[in-house]
């Protein structure tokens, strides 16, 4: 950003030019700007909800779209997302004290034998920001975490990531297994990473392959919408 | 010399570029022609695919045989599918990692937590890990991508004690244990020697 904007007192801007201001300093991955915009917007009695929606998630939206168009790259998308998580870390209390809405729920992991997160963090993240309880169960996970948990905690969504080619092929194990225990239709099965596709998806029997986690959080409202249809009917 | 439509093309990963000249002469495979596609294609193995295919379509008329010195490389399986279509050999296995060390051993180590290098990843550490991770610009970023792992393995494909030295200093600078692993070639000289003899 430009040294004119170092001059910029955020708790003088309007609300407007405030949240305007955050949507460019998620984009700048600053955190402490971040902290600072959404502890001014609750004490000018912004609902926590709100917030996260109308600048957070609107700000990580831009940034979405950017790295999707090649404008960004990983480092500045994580920066970004850093950034927003410094936000979510005051809101998460207070949205769920507030009994703010949510979507559904998922469970999500990287697959066992892969310890990579970035691309499963950053979904999570925009999940939660888009009105979806997330279970984070890690990296390194075996059938049993995934299916266990998303029991347990009645989750409608399973997300299960992978970097390697070497891994991804345990999405399948994971969704063999809960066909062979009848519980497969329980659950929305989404997948994604690197070296995965459409057809991969497809051919191990997800309901959706996922390029990124702003594709992540659109199918995952997509198919919410269509099981509670479906349910309405039934 | 033998006439170009009798020799035989490699399409290899620029990383290995050295190490397949070396095996090439060391084996007396002076009929082998070798062109290499850009190393940091190992950065976004999205593009490998085509940029593979893109390259076997453009020699297919001038050699006699083509072999692609790529592993899977992260493609996901699609450049085994497009070797296939094409009617081209590739290396079996995950990546180069695997091979250097031997697709069998690699596989039962099993080791998720190891970040690798070779020896054309430690001459080139800034270019390809450091700076396109934006870690020049942003150390501090360095654990949301590292954190997870325990070790750098640096697997040697040549006694070198300089690289030893500067992939040592790599794992310091990713806050990593270090080990180095001499592989040489691994499973690289076979399969070259192999796909020759076919």
């Amino acid at each position: 950003m430009s040294d004119e904007e170092d001059d910029i007192i955020l708790s003088e801007l309007d609300d407007d030019e405030l949240v305007e201001q955050m949507f460019d300093d998620l984009y700048d991955g600053m955190k402490d700007e971040i902290v600072e915009g959404v502890n001014i917007l609750l004490e000018r009695g912004w609902q926590p909800y709100d917030i996260l929606t109308k600048a957070l998630v609107g700000g990580m939206t831009v940034v979405g779209n950017d790295f999707r168009d090649g404008i960004l790259f990983v480092p500045e998308v994580l920066l970004a997302a850093n950034a927003m998580k410094g936000g979510m870390g005051i809101l998460k209390p207070l949205l769920a004290e507030t009994g703010a809405p949510t979507i559904g729920k998922m469970v999500i992991g990287t697959v066992k034998g892969d310890i990579h997160d970035i691309g499963k963090n950053l979904v999570a993240m925009m999940m939660e920001g888009a009105g979806f309880e997330v279970i984070d169960l890690g990296i390194n996970n075996p059938v049993e975490n995934y299916i266990d948990k998303a029991a347990a905690e009645k989750a409608d969504i399973i997300g299960m990531s992978a970097l390697l080619t070497t891994t991804m092929p345990y999405m399948k194990v994971v969704i063999d297994t809960m066909k062979e225990q009848g519980i497969r239709d329980d659950y929305v099965v989404l997948v994604g990473g690197a070296p995965l596709n459409e057809e991969f998806g497809k051919a191990i029997g997800a309901d959706a392959y996922c390029r990124d986690a702003a594709v992540a959080v659109e199918t995952a409202k997509s198919l919410m919408a269509r099981r509670h249809n479906q349910a309405g009917m039934a | 010399m033998v006439p170009e439509a009798e020799r035989l093309l490699v399409i290899a990963c620029g990383a290995l570029a050295r190490e397949i000249i070396a095996i090439r002469d060391a084996s007396g495979l002076s009929h082998i022609d070798l062109t290499c596609l850009p190393a940091i294609l190992h950065n976004h193995p999205d593009r490998i695919t085509g940029a593979v295919e893109d390259a076997v379509q453009k020699h297919k008329g001038s050699h006699a045989r083509i072999f692609v010195a790529y592993a899977d490389c992260g493609t996901g399986g699609q450049l085994r599918t497009a070797c296939d279509r094409l009617g081209v050999e590739m290396i079996d296995g995950p990546h180069c990692y695997a091979f250097y060390e031997g697709l069998t051993q690699f596989a039962e180590r099993d080791d998720a937590t190891s970040f690798y290098l070779t020896d054309f990843l430690v001459r080139q550490f800034d270019a390809f890990v450091w700076k396109p991770l934006g870690l020049d610009r942003h150390p501090e970023l360095r654990d949301m991508y590292f954190g997870n792992y325990r070790s750098l393995v640096y697997q040697a494909q040549t006694d070198d004690p300089e690289l030893d030295v500067r992939a040592r200093i790599c794992a310091d600078r990713l806050g990593l244990r270090y080990e180095r692993r001499l592989t040489g070639y691994g499973d690289l000289g076979a399969a070259l020697r192999d796909w020759v003899r076919d």
